[in-house]
């Protein structure tokens, strides 16, 4: 072998298009920046004062709670209602599909309403036989409570679009998969619970996440029947001091800070389900900062 | 024991037995016979139907027409009088748990480690305690020579690893009668060898094998009996001396210029 040719020096492409590009979108961030530092009536300090006011926590508490409780009713009756809509059993088939048609086809505020104003036709509601006897009365206004219809309404909505999603991550998982499950002697449901969805969750987990952050934000929606999650709160506190802005400003930082520990909260999840996908894992963020502190300082921000 | 199992009755008898996909009929009435402990190589040309019949000796597909048995019970049906009926999902399970299959393209479960490919059965099927389906996983994996990658995912072993673990997980159910649906079809060359090896071993062990292949220097070495498919009949049957290295058919003939 000959000995080693230089290493190419080439004088590199210019590209004066992103520096005008950089450039213009720097000077609008400056003046928005500018904006929140320099307008006083944003009042930053009613902002800071009522960022860990008392209802305020209670409003997030409830925000979380409705979100948590909401997706919970809405991934559970999702993957009934994709695995009814995958049935060989037309009726089955036909539940499901009408349900989502019918869920997915009206506004969520108006379904959410709707619970929230069924007693008012509604009286009473009761268990037993249908058309025969009963064994168990409940005044619905009693059983329908605000926190109810916001649970009813914003899960059972949310349950039409996750059975969609599951129904996606169902189909991904190959038809190999099912007949080695069969051949080994295992059931339908044990081929469900075991091999189909522990690799369908790989394709749920990322749409969900996705709902999951729309819901964080849907739950607002709760306000209009007056249950004081944190939009509801907010709207108390400024129908009293007329400080409008800055409490959606205080709300806006929870609702942001609650959407980016959901991020935290996705990433070990789909890390989770992603085993064998790939032939190794990556790394997970706090262990990239170890290896950064120990194996090689100072790399970065050379 | 069952005196079904043991001598008289075959391992797998067909007669005339029939499979329709829509119009196209694909089986047009197998008859073949294989005994308990007896090596079987089902040979033809692709779309002949071979894999088809093998899909239906464990009910993966429906025959429409005809006799399948195994091990002396009809497969998916049940015979009372001269009313046949349909087995319930539970029962089909059940009697599928008896025959291992080893497939084409693997189907090993990709989020389990090849150990958990192996336990999942006995586990979950059989409800063997876990600590016992490990030790039995284990010596099964060593049996396949795959001890020391008992901890790797699929994805991280080569094709010829993990259709060697599918052969393992197949054995975790201790079967009477094993399927191999052409076993070494999805494989690079170099790496055929190391299945058609472990598949040596089961039958030198004196495991009944249905394999449906085109490997015909395995079928030559191996097998007991060999049948050639066409079209959807078996157009030969014997040993391979017979009918790999004289056939009589012309038809079969014709397919080994092809593939020999």
């Amino acid at each position: 072998m000959a000995t080693r040719p230089d290493d190419i020096r080439a004088v590199p492409v210019r590209h004066p298009g992103r520096w005008v590009a950089a450039a213009a979108l720097g000077v609008l961030v400056a003046m928005l920046v500018h904006f929140l530092v320099t307008q006083h009536k944003l009042r930053w300090d009613v902002v800071a004062s009522n960022l860990f006011a008392h209802p305020v926590l209670v409003g997030v508490e409830r925000t979380v709670l409705l979100t948590v409780g909401c997706m919970a009713i809405g991934v559970v009756l999702g993957v009934v209602l994709a695995v009814l809509r995958m049935s060989p059993n037309p009726v089955l088939k036909g539940v499901s599909w009408a349900y989502i048609w019918f869920f997915r086809g009206t506004p969520v505020l108006v379904q959410l309403l709707f619970w929230f104003f069924l007693p008012s036709v509604v009286a009473s509601l009761s268990v037993g036989v249908p058309f025969g006897p009963s064994f168990l009365h409940a005044d619905s206004k009693t059983v329908v409570t605000q926190l109810v219809s916001v649970l009813l309404g914003l899960g059972l909505n949310e349950a039409a679009y996750m059975a969609e999603i599951a129904r996606a991550g169902i189909l991904s998982v190959d038809a190999g998969q099912s007949e080695a499950a069969a051949a080994l002697g295992m059931r339908r449901v044990q081929t469900l619970r075991r091999i189909v969805l522990p690799q369908a969750m790989r394709v749920i987990i990322p749409p969900t996440g996705n709902e999951t952050i729309s819901m964080l934000k849907t739950t607002s929606l709760a306000s209009t029947i007056g249950y004081l999650e944190l939009l509801g709160t907010a709207q108390e506190i400024y129908a009293r001091n007329y400080l409008i802005i800055p409490l959606l400003l205080c709300i806006s930082l929870w609702y942001l800070a609650l959407t980016s520990v959901s991020y935290v909260g996705q990433y070990y999840l789909e890390r989770r389900f992603g085993r064998g996908a790939a032939r190794e894992l990556p790394p997970t963020p706090l262990q990239r900062v170890r290896v950064a502190l120990a194996g090689r300082p100072g790399q970065g921000l050379g | 024991m069952t005196t079904a199992g043991s001598g008289a009755a075959p391992m797998v008898r067909a007669e005339g037995v029939h499979k329709r996909f829509g119009r196209t009929e694909v089986l047009r009435g197998i008859s073949l016979e294989v005994a308990a402990g007896e090596v079987c190589c089902v040979i033809g040309p692709s779309g002949s139907g071979k894999s088809t019949f093998l899909r239906c000796v464990n009910h993966l597909e429906k025959i429409d027409a005809g006799r399948l048995e195994v091990d002396g019970t009809l497969v998916g049906y049940r015979e009372e009088g001269d009313r046949i009926h349909e087995l319930r999902e539970r029962e089909v399970a059940a009697t599928r748990r008896d025959i291992g299959m080893v497939f084409q393209r693997f189907n090993l479960f990709p989020h389990m480690t090849a150990l958990g490919n192996v336990m999942e059965a006995p586990v979950q099927v059989l409800g063997t305690a876990k600590r016992d389906a490990e030790t039995a996983a284990r010596a099964l994996l060593d049996r396949v020579g795959l001890g020391d990658r008992a901890g790797a995912y699929p994805a991280q072993l080569s094709g010829g690893q993990q259709q060697r673990v599918a052969i393992a997980r197949a054995l975790a159910m201790r079967p009477k009668l094993m399927l191999f649906d052409e076993p070494t079809s999805a494989l690079d060359p170099e790496l055929v060898g190391e299945v058609l090896d472990v598949m040596r071993g089961l039958a030198a062990d004196g495991m009944t094998m249905l394999v449906v292949t085109h490997e015909m220097g395995f079928a030559r070495e191996v097998a007991d009996q060999v049948v050639f498919i066409d079209e959807g009949v078996v157009v030969e049957a014997g040993p391979p001396a017979d009918v790999i290295t004289a056939p009589r058919e012309p038809r079969t003939r014709d397919f080994l210029s092809k593939v020999l």
